[in-house]
């Protein structure tokens, strides 16, 4: 109980920081809709890219809505820098502060960011022709699918922060992470039409986990039982991260 | 013993790779006590004070703060201390009640009391106006004040206050003196901070360590300390350049009792048991040899003798030396 008493005022803590820094909000509901609008007018003609939909836009949806859930989860462990220089972790480890609600706390607060700007591209994206085929049931999963891919890399990213403690190592090790798992999914493109090698590659990579499941929500409507294992693949894989995190704690305490 | 200890140190050793930062501390603060570690930056003090505030595991050795064992019981320990931090811990971006009530939550306070709480300590730091103002806008001086007040939160039995004046202002120092006297008056707390400026340990501590290399050298009161020199130094400045210093040295030597006589310029410097007496006895030696006197003070030691007496080693040198 008293875990997740603590995550949860540690989730309100960030979500009201967050919410004074005005050109943290433009960004967050800007960025989404720059990519989503860039690629898909980028690769709208090349028509073999579409996978099946009517349209790149609707194929692109749930790629963009992964693509963002995953970037942002690999980039919330800058928060735990900060909060290490300003010295606010170290208040609450000397405080009887669980170090998984810490981590845990973050790790949700990247989850409910992803899905309101899954939301945000959903909605923009009806705007522009695309159709949940799997209805409601379709929504809740692309809402899934975003938090638990912000989530487990969030997971990741935090465990990253504790053990660099530096904004240059961190982003160092974000881009090396991020963009080639990027470009070995299914984000961009369909698996047919990548070489098979990366095909192959692609399905051990957790952000193909994201958009498998948010594509077969969005184009298919269907595939459920194999939609439902991605989504616990990646509530595993948040668990993993989020305990690989905690334990990067040790690691910190070593150092002070 | 008599009163319960509050902290009980007991040969702690650390090493960080190149650095033995504790190299067998030992020290007991008895409850209600404010204790003072003193010495310089790298002595080993803020490593000392995370150790017992659980956020830094020794090597060796063993600490109990509040009856609990910092390596075994971490999380008693830390429901029994407010730790002050050499840096500030303040989280900017959230206003000072709001650092206030979320550190009160991680201790498992809420609602009415931890409220009513957060009001008094807002009073109690003046940040009463500033209250609902981010963190980033407060003055050092604020910001710092804050930071005690989160330390005071769950009503702690033991405070850490890790050189609780560093990067102030002298008046924003002076204040923060009068701060921590009216907490140890008020909230019956055992304080143990520690500082490297050692007007604020006699100011402040009840009792002082000082912390050399990773070891406490000595400690004691300020007064037992400072009696512990025996005696007062007595400073005669000659009258006109007329270059007998020299001599004088020699007359001031056959003074019982004086001793550490030494001459710098015009001034004779001589540490004697006692001032009063020992003044009359060195004036009229000093006149017999017609030798004229300009001026006469005594000062009783100060703890930068102690630490002088006890190092080896000069206070301020030995600072800068840490500082690299």
């Amino acid at each position: 109980m008293q875990l997740l008493r603590q995550t949860g005022w540690m989730v309100v803590r960030q979500a009201r920081n967050l919410m004074r820094e005005p050109i943290w909000i433009a960004m967050m509901v800007i960025q989404p809709l720059v990519w989503l609008l860039l690629y898909g007018q980028l690769f709208s003609r090349v028509g073999q890219l579409r996978g099946g939909a009517t349209s790149y836009v609707e194929f692109l949806t749930p790629g963009i809505v992964c693509m963002n859930a995953f970037f942002g989860g690999s980039w919330s462990g800058m928060a735990m820098i900060s909060d290490l220089n300003r010295h606010v972790i170290d208040r609450f480890l000397a405080a009887p502060a669980s170090r998984f609600a810490i981590v845990f706390s973050q790790v949700v607060r990247a989850g409910i960011t992803a899905m309101l700007q899954a939301l945000l591209l959903l909605v923009v994206g009806l705007a522009l022709g695309v159709r949940v085929h799997g209805g409601l049931l379709g929504w809740l999963v692309v809402f899934a699918a975003s938090a638990l891919l912000a989530a487990a890399f969030a997971g990741f990213s935090h465990g990253v922060a504790l053990l660099v403690r530096k904004e240059a190592s961190m982003i160092a090790t974000a881009n090396f992470v991020g963009l080639p798992l990027m470009f070995i999914s299914a984000i961009l493109i369909p698996p047919s039409s990548m070489p098979h090698w990366i095909a192959q590659l692609s399905r051990f990579n957790p952000v193909n986990w994201g958009v498998q499941a948010a594509r077969n929500a969005i184009l298919t409507g269907g595939h459920w039982g194999a939609t439902g294992v991605y989504l616990l693949l990646l509530v595993a894989a948040t668990a993993v991260t989020s305990l690989f995190a905690t334990w990067c704690f040790r690691a910190y305490q070593r150092s002070i | 013993m008599g009163a319960v200890d509050a902290i009980v140190v007991e040969d702690l050793h650390k090493r960080y790779k190149t650095v033995q930062a504790l190299d067998g501390v030992s020290f007991s603060v008895k409850e209600g006590e404010v204790f003072g570690l003193l010495g310089p930056n790298g002595a080993g003090k803020s490593t000392a004070v995370r150790t017992l505030a659980t956020l830094t595991r020794p090597d060796s050795g063993h600490a109990l703060v509040a009856g609990e064992d910092v390596v075994r019981h971490p999380n008693r320990v830390r429901r029994a201390i407010g730790y002050v931090a050499q840096d500030s811990g303040v989280d900017w971006e959230a206003t000072g009640r709001e650092n206030l009530m979320l550190q009160g939550r991680i201790h498992g306070m809420a609602g009415a009391p931890l409220r009513a709480r957060v009001e008094e300590l807002l009073d109690l730091v003046g940040l009463r106006d500033a209250s609902d103002r981010q963190a980033r806008t407060y003055s050092g001086g604020m910001k710092r004040r804050l930071d005690i007040a989160t330390g005071l939160v769950h009503r702690p039995r033991v405070l850490f206050l890790d050189e609780p004046t560093t990067g102030l202002d002298p008046e924003a120092r002076a204040a923060m003196w009068v701060e921590v006297e009216r907490l140890a008056a008020q909230e019956s707390l055992t304080i143990l901070l520690t500082t490297h400026y050692l007007e604020e340990a006699d100011r402040l501590a009840e009792r002082v360590a000082i912390v050399s290399r990773g070891k406490v050298v000595v400690e004691g009161t300020p007064a037992e300390l400072k009696a512990g020199l025996r005696g007062e130094l007595v400073t005669v400045d000659l009258a006109g350049a007329n270059g007998r210093a020299h001599e004088a040295v020699q007359v001031v030597h056959r003074i019982e009792g004086a001793t550490e006589v030494a001459a710098e310029g015009q001034q004779v410097r001589a540490r004697v048991p006692n001032g009063a007496q020992a003044i009359p006895l060195i004036l009229s030696a000093l006149e017999e040899q017609g030798i004229t006197v300009a001026a006469v003070t005594t000062a009783r030691p100060s703890l930068d003798d102690v630490y002088l007496h006890y190092t080896g080693r000069d206070f301020s040198t030995e600072d800068q030396e840490g500082n690299r």
